[in-house]
């Protein structure tokens, strides 16, 4: 049986240079917790399922860098590397690729220009192509954000998810900014909806305070992945930790 | 020395790096000509099996490359391309090593993005020290169905489907043993040996 996926997230940004791993709190106020490629070997070591590298320094440094931190992540790294941020071409496709990604998630570029969703996935096939959705609710209704949650795209975020796989994407990552960095769980409305609209994979991200949302959103919702960054980054569980209580409560892991 | 063919959607690093590790060296490969050198071939698997178009000398290449006994591991699209025809690109000719044909899966969630169980049917070199029921990362739409006995580990996706063939010196695998942390590193290891 394909078990669900646990997914550590290291969010990259640059400080005099070098790139660091930083936590914030609804998309702000940043904190830092390491080194890129050194926490996510300590990740693989520790079981990660995959792992998520996102730039989301949206700077120069970051698009010139992003490959280097990408070849040196995987190059102990055994499992599925996941890169964002900064993604608008083709060629930066190839470009990641090429340095040892298997995928690349893409949002404000994909936003901006659908054909790239269509373009990527003709070139590399589906299985290489993520749609990065990030989700903000506007009274009843989901409306997507770009430029790192910082602007609305006017587009709703469930029509868009069914549109992008039309395109050819091969899963979403969807991470509601409301709930991003709270730790009082993912947003499982948001997540049913858009598990509905799509059949593609989806990975909930946004909201993770404790293996308890995280078994919540995989049992209640048709989630085959959960995304979190600050429960890794300090230490509070292990991903060891983390897979023994899914599978106690039903979930089937990866041990 | 191990080639990896290149069909052009590139994305050779992950299983050159995983290659190393397991004690060889492997170079990407691009012309027929390029082939023959070598003690064995990996096809990797990114792209769709359209890639194949086109691509006839190539296939001419493979083709007497395996006809020497060497050993080729196909490995996702490229386990797929050892077969005759895939219903992803209709028209289009695989390597025909392998009697049998592509078919989407059937499943309500396409791709299969993730780590699965293998079921072993029968001993084999290729995964030696594997437990049955190991996890390994798969990222497919499309599965193999052979019409001769080469299955040594089927899979369960909403349905079986191979997931290790092994037929004289062609292997496949429907993961990815690159990504396939531990478990899938072994599985290259054993070939690597067989690849002297």
């Amino acid at each position: 049986m394909l078990v669900k996926r646990i997914i550590p997230c290291l969010d990259c940004t640059f400080v005099r240079g070098k790139p660091q791993v930083v936590k914030g709190t609804q998309f702000r106020r940043l904190k830092y917790a390491g080194v890129p490629w050194e926490l996510a070997e300590q990740y693989y070591a520790a079981g990660a399922d995959e792992i998520v590298l996102l730039d989301i320094s949206a700077s120069n440094e970051g698009r010139k860098t992003m490959a280097d931190i990408v070849r040196r992540t995987t190059e102990n790294v055994f499992v599925p590397v996941c890169i964002g941020g900064g993604i608008r071409s083709v060629n930066d496709f190839r470009r990641m690729l090429n340095a040892g990604a298997d995928k690349c998630a893409i949002n404000t570029s994909a936003i901006l220009n659908p054909a790239l969703i269509r373009n990527a996935s003709k070139i590399f096939g589906s299985n290489c192509v993520v749609v990065s959705i990030d989700a903000k609710k506007f009274g009843q209704r989901y409306e997507c954000m770009i430029y790192g949650g910082r602007k609305r795209a006017g587009l709703d975020a469930i029509e868009w998810a069914k549109k992008a796989t039309e395109l050819g994407a091969g899963e979403i990552l969807l991470t509601s900014v409301d709930a991003d960095g709270t730790r009082a769980g993912y947003d499982l409305e948001l997540l049913r909806k858009v598990c509905d609209a799509v059949d593609v994979p989806v990975i909930a991200s946004g909201g993770c305070g404790s293996p308890k949302d995280m078994l919540a959103a995989l049992k209640q919702t048709d989630a085959s992945a959960v995304l979190a960054a600050g429960i890794f980054h300090y230490k509070k569980y292990s991903i060891r930790q983390v897979k023994k209580y899914l599978e106690k409560n039903g979930v089937e892991v990866r041990l | 020395m191990i080639g990896l063919v290149d069909f052009g959607s590139g994305n050779f690093r992950s299983v050159s790096l995983a290659v190393r590790r397991c004690g060889d060296r492997a170079k990407v490969v691009r012309r027929e000509r390029e082939l023959q050198k070598l003690n064995a071939l990996i096809l990797p698997g990114v792209g769709s099996f359209e890639v194949l178009k086109g691509q006839d000398a190539l296939v001419r290449g493979i083709r007497k490359f395996a006809a020497s006994g060497r050993p080729v591991l196909g490995i996702c699209l490229g386990m797929q391309a050892l077969f005759e025809r895939s219903e992803e690109c209709a028209g289009v000719n695989g390597l025909s090593l392998i009697r049998g044909a592509v078919k989407k899966l059937n499943a309500p969630r396409l791709p299969q993005m993730g780590w699965n169980q293998l079921r072993i049917i029968r001993n084999s070199q290729l995964l030696d020290g594997i437990a049955d029921g190991t996890h390994f990362y798969f990222a497919n739409s499309y599965a193999c169905f052979p019409e001769e006995d080469v299955v040594s580990a089927a899979c369960d996706y909403d349905g079986e489907f191979a997931a290790v063939v092994e037929k004289e010196t062609f292997f496949g695998v429907q993961f990815h043993p690159e990504k396939s942390g531990e478990a899938g590193l072994r599985v290259l290891k054993n070939f690597v040996e067989m690849c002297g």
